[in-house]
């Protein structure tokens, strides 16, 4: 039983992974405020946006870990979420800021519906994502 | 009735000023009536009635036996009220011979004598009032307008100042017609005020009424009352007016239109009554569950009242029809014997007769109309009465009801069934039909609801929905293929617009509905929301009918009678105090600008308008120039002249002086009209290119934010300096390409936020872009998309070298600066549960989802709604939008226009097919398309439009018709669905492989979005007409104008003969083309040249000559232009000039280099369906 990078790797990730979901979990409600017309369109992207880029990188830093460790597996397992956030941030509506989520047309009933599916389903596999890490934290260390 | 009380108070109406002193009288006359019941009567009522509006009408209530009523109202109104009961008091008490004099004529018209009384001190009981109200009513019939007047002055009188104030501002807002509205309404309840009577709960009430009464002076009276009542009774039956006049009664009630009642008016109604009648009978056999009454039944039940509404649940509501066939009893009850005791008798007896004869009672309950509609007060008899026999009369009548609704709403869903074929779903094959253009224009369809309902329902000029009959699940609609959605011009410059005034605005508690007439009354004091079925109470207040001033027929009030309302809201819908109207223009004044010489006409029309903004005595207005820096002008008052402020520093904006750089309109106005006169000329010289419009927005907004308004701005270039400036992004030789079409977004979000802070502060920004190069309107439009602006584009502007534009431009100015405006709106949209809003289109920010905000609102603006079902609306037949808008006047008075439109519910795909509106679906695909074409691209845009033809023909053909498959076929009410397609697609927005400014396409998808459904028709597909032929068959009078109606022809060149003239109307441009071999008669009677050949090649204008064809032309050319906003301009393209390419283009039905015909259009769309 060795601590190695590896293992370090998995750690860590396990740590951002716990922040991401917290981050899937404030997208959520964020949303369903939305739908229920609690908050102010202008004000939800005004908190939202801010949030899009840290999320982004969390996980495109983690992915470089794995890389960097040569965790195979678990790099093939995120670089579909990695492309899709590459791709999501590319295709953003014209803005000034950072950020992804236009007031003026968040309320529109599909892209609302899209963003909210868009968070469950991100809430989902970083839950997932979670027990593989802790899964793999454990098993790199009893291995090694 | 009416006779007998047209009698006593001839002239009396108009006169009657609103003063207590002739209240007082007029109470007097009511306590000394004691057998005149009438009087009495109509006092309770008045109470019921000042409770809402005004105060004047308490005393006479109070005189009355209703010290109930009064006292009802007393809760309502403020102090002044009591103050003025006690003056009233005094005065009944004093004046006691007064009343002596009025008795019998009193009696029948007891509203009316209350009315004068007040109004003339002196005691013109009995002569003045008659002769005036008979009239009113008698012109209602004819002229909605003309009825009006005097029910105006009525209101007025009635009304405490407040009441008044509200009057005089709808006067002047333009809706010289509302009074109007209300005079028709309350004729029509005059005529059923019986019916609505629930029998025992109405005793209730009243009984209440009588306990809660503390009022003293109240009491007193209540013995007068008593006897009064009893009078009422013995009403002797007035002059029956001639029924036709009932007729256009109900009518206008219904529609707006004032044109068009008279003919149509009678036998329709006549129809739907005795179907109604019929209706009812059958289903009080079908489901007794419904109703605990038989409709059939004559004889009273114990609670009738509520079983009628229940029937009414579905959606159906009784309205004018059931009530015309029930104001039989109202007449009788009035009639009765003259004497009181008897009215048990009485009451009865008139019931009695309706049920055996079904048919004869409409035209005799007209009659009764006319005495309800003058006095208004003949109601309040009934309400006195229930303690009498009357009141079983009103037993009777609930129970008809009942059986009426039931048959109609479930005709609405069934009738479609039962008649195999209606000619909406008759299959047209596409291919072999040639003229599938109708002659006329294409109207909306009306809705398959039951009678009743459709009289009441929303305009389709204000609230249409692209499937009349709403399928029952998504499923359904899926499988239909159709858009589901709403068009909307909620603000729309009416003519007849009913105003409500009322301290309690009546609303679903939980949706927060506001109550219409689609609402379902369980009984006299709870109504159930028809948009999310919540039972609610009906306040006191609402008991009280102000048009009738009678109590306890919550469904006759104007809420509950018309589909298109306006409140006067409380300070409860206000988050500040109302805005004033201010005004800011914001002036390019960079060369390019001085070039086009904008500002020559800008102010001209400015200082001719002046007086004519609309405002207050708060109106401000203000003025800001740019070029390369930014211009301030001080208009201060006591300044010797404007003073200009310069701020060069445009990275960071300030405003130079904190006031004084907007100012009030009326204080500054020398100054002001100073600098509209000196402004053309200010820059003459000037060598600046540059233009700062970004941080000229930013300065304004600044200047706006504490109070909001309107900001216009003058645009001539590319923004080129400080914050939000843009690049060219067109490239000239992409403007014909069939493939990509690129930057149809804005290049910048600046002026997106900028927007929104506007709206956030409840700032609009409109855009006038007079250009002549590219000015990136994709990246600029969004300032006023965003703010609830407008977008105005003169392309190629020169106020010299097209003079054209320059007179659009003029023309345009005067109905923007002239119109009506409405500040610091909302706009909530509702609907039946289970339906919710998917997207919205137009100019407006959405601030939740269903919630529209709008910083201002005009009457030339549009909306489009996308719908989905979201629960299957199984257990309901009738589905209910409702559309609140909520804003400030330019008066300073918070308002609510309320429509609410209703719709059946269908549950098979050819009932869905047979509703649809094919026009408001296509405007709806329109703005979807635009949507499409900015967030992915102009190709998918239309891919999206030709799927929609084919999805929905080949769902049509494969489910509904059962014919061959080889031919192209839709149903009747779908066959101009291919040809508007296609027109789509040869749009400006949509069109490929034609050379399209980018800037021409922008606009063209700006006004899609924002324009309102007739005038978005117009721009899709144009209409075309032959006008070297104009006869008067057919024609239609308009102002003593006699407007030929030429048949529409098709949008084909094979239409266009050399030897005739087409006019070609475009919406917001008209052509005329003439042929080569135009017969010289024409040339010569209308164009006032002798020959084809000398015809100049730019004509903008048709001469005033004095021939027959000449004035035809002209009147018809008129009328076109009268039906629109903005004035278009007219170009007479000769055959053969170049210009006539802008003419051909707009022939969609042919083909094109880079675009199919109309046949060929089809062809593809068959091999599309069959692959």
């Amino acid at each position: 039983m060795a601590f190695t990078f590896t293992a370090f790797c998995y750690m860590l990730a396990l740590l951002l992974t716990a922040t991401l979901i917290f981050f899937a979990i404030w997208h959520i409600i964020a949303f369903d405020e939305l739908k229920t017309d609690y908050k102010n369109p202008i004000d939800q992207c005004n908190t939202l946006n801010p949030l899009v880029l840290p999320e982004y990188l969390i996980h495109a830093f983690f992915c470089v870990m794995f890389l960097c460790a040569a965790e195979w597996l678990t790099l093939g397992l995120n670089m579909p979420l990695l492309a899709y956030h590459i791709w999501r941030y590319m295709s953003r509506p014209v803005m000034s800021g950072p950020g992804l989520y236009d007031p003026t047309t968040i309320m529109n009933a599909d892209i609302l519906a899209y963003c909210q599916k868009e968070g469950w389903c991100k809430l989902a596999f970083y839950l997932l994502a979670f027990f593989y890490y802790l899964y793999g934290m454990i098993y790199v260390l009893v291995s090694s | 009735m009416s006779a007998p009380a047209g009698s006593p108070h001839p002239a009396a109406s108009a006169q009657i000023p609103p003063k207590f002193g002739g209240a007082a009288a007029s109470g007097a006359a009511a306590s000394a009536d004691p057998g005149s019941a009438p009087h009495q009567q109509n006092g309770p009522a008045q109470n019921q009635m000042q409770v809402p509006s005004g105060y004047g009408l308490h005393h006479q209530n109070y005189i009355a036996p209703s010290g109930h009523y009064s006292q009802g109202p007393g809760k309502m109104t403020s102090l002044p009220l009591d103050t003025q009961c006690g003056d009233y008091y005094s005065a009944l008490y004093t004046v006691p011979t007064q009343n002596v004099v009025t008795p019998s004529t009193a009696n029948q018209q007891p509203g009316a004598q209350q009315m004068y009384s007040r109004g003339p001190p002196a005691p013109h009981i009995v002569g003045s009032t008659p002769g005036s109200f008979q009239g009113a009513a008698s012109s209602a019939s004819h002229l909605h307008t003309s009825a009006s007047q005097p029910y105006s002055s009525f209101v007025n009188h009635y009304n405490s100042p407040a009441m008044y104030s509200a009057n005089s501002s709808v006067a002047s807002q333009g809706f010289p017609s509302t009074c109007g509205h209300y005079a028709m309404s309350t004729v029509s309840n005059a005529v059923y005020p019986s019916v609505s009577y629930p029998s025992l709960p109405a005793g209730d009430t009243y009984g209440q009424m009588f306990t809660s009464q503390n009022a003293p002076t109240v009491r007193p009276v209540k013995d007068n009352s008593f006897s009064g009542q009893n009078t009422a009774i013995s009403h002797p039956s007035p002059l029956p007016p001639p029924p036709s006049q009932q007729h256009h009664q109900q009518q206008s009630l219904s529609g707006y239109n004032t044109l068009t009642w008279s003919a149509p008016g009678l036998p329709s109604t006549q129809d739907n009554l005795i179907r109604n009648h019929m209706g009812s009978l059958a289903i009080a056999n079908n489901n007794p569950t419904v109703t605990g009454v038989d409709s059939s039944s004559t004889t009273s039940s114990a609670s009738p009242m509520p079983n009628s509404y229940d029937a009414l649940e579905g959606g159906s509501y009784p309205d004018m029809l059931s009530s015309s066939a029930s104001s039989p009893a109202p007449d009788p009850t009035h009639e009765p014997d003259p004497a009181p005791a008897p009215a048990p008798a009485s009451a009865p007896a008139p019931a009695v007769p309706q049920p055996s004869k079904m048919a004869k009672p409409f035209g005799y309950g007209y009659p009764a109309l006319q005495p309800g509609y003058q006095n208004a007060t003949a109601p309040l008899a009934s309400v006195v009465q229930p303690s009498n026999p009357v009141y079983s009369g009103f037993q009777q009548y609930p129970q008809h009801y009942p059986g009426v609704n039931q048959l109609s709403s479930s005709l609405g869903g069934l009738s479609l069934q039962s008649s195999p074929q209606p000619e909406s779903l008759r299959p047209v094959n596409l291919t072999q039909e040639r003229n599938v253009l109708p002659m006329t224009p294409v109207w909306a369809p009306v809705p398959n609801l039951n009678a009743d309902l459709k009289k009441l329902n929303c305009s389709p000029d204000s609230f249409r929905c692209t499937l009349t009959n709403i399928p029952q699940t998504q499923a359904l609609l899926n499988k239909a293929k159709l858009p589901l959605g709403l068009l909307l011009h909620p603000f729309r410059d009416l003519t007849q617009l009913p105003v409500i005034t009322s301290n309690t605005i009546v609303r679903c508690r939980s949706c927060r509905t506001y109550i219409n007439p689609f609402v379902s009354f369980i009984d006299q004091r709870r109504w159930k929301c028809n948009l999310c079925y919540r039972v609610n109470d009906v306040p006191e207040e609402f008991m009280y009918n102000p048009l009738t001033r009678s109590y306890g027929e919550p469904h006759k009030r104007p809420e509950v009678q018309n589909s298109t309302v306006e409140f006067i809201a409380s300070s409860d819908y206000m988050l500040r105090p109302p805005q004033p109207a201010v005004y800011l223009f914001v002036l390019d004044v960079s060369h390019n600008a001085v070039e086009a010489g904008y500002m020559t006409i800008l102010c001209q029309s400015l200082l001719e308008n002046l007086d004519k903004l609309p405002g207050d005595s708060r109106t401000r207005i203000g003025f800001m120039t740019f070029d390369s820096t930014i211009h301030f002008y001080n208009l201060q008052e006591g300044l010797s002249q404007p003073q200009m402020l310069i701020v060069s520093d445009i990275d960071d904006v300030f405003l130079p002086t904190p006031d004084s750089l907007l100012v009030n309109l009326y204080e500054s106005k020398e100054l002001i009209k100073d600098l509209l006169n000196a402004l053309p000329n200010m820059f003459t010289n000037t060598r600046e290119t540059h233009s700062a419009l970004g941080p000229a927005l930013q300065a304004a907004f600044k200047l706006m934010s504490p109070t909001g308004g309107r900001v216009s701005v003058f645009q001539t270039q590319l923004p080129s300096l400080g914050a939000g400036l843009l690049q060219s992004r067109e490239d000239p030789n992409q403007r014909s390409s069939t493939k990509v079409v690129q930057h149809l977004g804005p290049a910048t979000d600046f002026y997106k936020k900028l927007a929104l802070d506007c709206s956030g502060q409840q700032t609009a920004v409109d855009l006038f872009l007079l250009s002549s190069q590219y000015s990136d309107l994709a990246s600029l439009a969004c300032m006023s998309k965003y703010s609830a602006g407008c977008i105005y584009y003169y392309p190629s502007f020169h106020s010299t070298h097209n003079p054209s534009q320059a007179e659009k431009l003029q023309k345009d100015l005067k109905r923007y600066l002239t119109r009506k405006i409405g500040f610091e709106a909302v706009m909530r949209i509702r609907c039946t549960k289970g339906l919710s809003m998917h997207t919205f289109h137009g100019n407006f920010f959405v601030r939740s989802t269903d919630l529209l905000s709008l910083a201002n609102i005009n009457p030339d603006a549009g909306f489009a709604v996308q719908l989905s079902i979201e629960e299957s609306l199984t257990d309901t037949s009738l589905v209910c939008f409702q559309t609140a808008l909520l804003y400030t006047s330019s008066k300073g008075e918070r308002r609510i226009r309320v429509h609410t439109l209703c719709l059946p519910v269908v549950n098979s795909l050819a009932d869905v097919y047979a509703g649809v509106d094919v026009q408001a679906a296509i405007c709806l695909l329109a703005n979807m398309a635009v949507d499409r074409s900015i967030s992915s691209s102009l190709s998918d845009a239309r891919d999206a439009l030709v799927n929609a033809i084919v999805d929905s023909l080949s769902a049509y053909g494969s489910t509904v018709s059962n014919l061959q498959h080889s031919a192209l076929m839709a149903p009747s009410s779908l066959k101009l669905f291919p040809l508007y397609v296609l027109a789509l697609l040869k749009q400006k927005a949509f069109r490929t492989g034609t050379s399209t400014r980018l800037d021409d396409r922008v606009y063209a998808m700006c006004q899609i979005k924002s324009q309102p459904l007739v005038h978005l028709m117009k721009m899709i597909h144009p209409n075309l007409y032959r006008i070297d032929r104009l006869t008067d068959e057919g024609a239609i009078h308009v102002n003593d104008r006699i407007v030929p109606q030429p048949p529409l022809q098709k949008l084909s060149a094979e239409k266009l003969t050399r030897e005739g003239a087409f006019l070609m109307d475009c919406g917001s441009v008209f052509y005329i083309w003439v042929g080569k071999g135009c017969d010289n008669n024409f040339i010569e009677n209308v164009l006032g040249y002798p020959n084809f050949a000398s015809i100049p090649q730019k004509m903008t204008h048709l001469p005033e000559l004095d021939t027959l064809s000449s004035e035809r032309a002209r009147s018809f050319i008129t009328w076109l232009r009268d039906s629109r906003p903005l004035s278009p301009v007219l170009h007479i393209v000769k055959d053969e000039s170049p210009a006539k390419a802008e003419f051909f283009q707009h022939l969609i039905e042919d083909r094109t280099e880079a675009a199919f015909s109309y046949y060929e259009f089809l062809l593809h769309v068959q091999q599309q369906i069959c692959k």
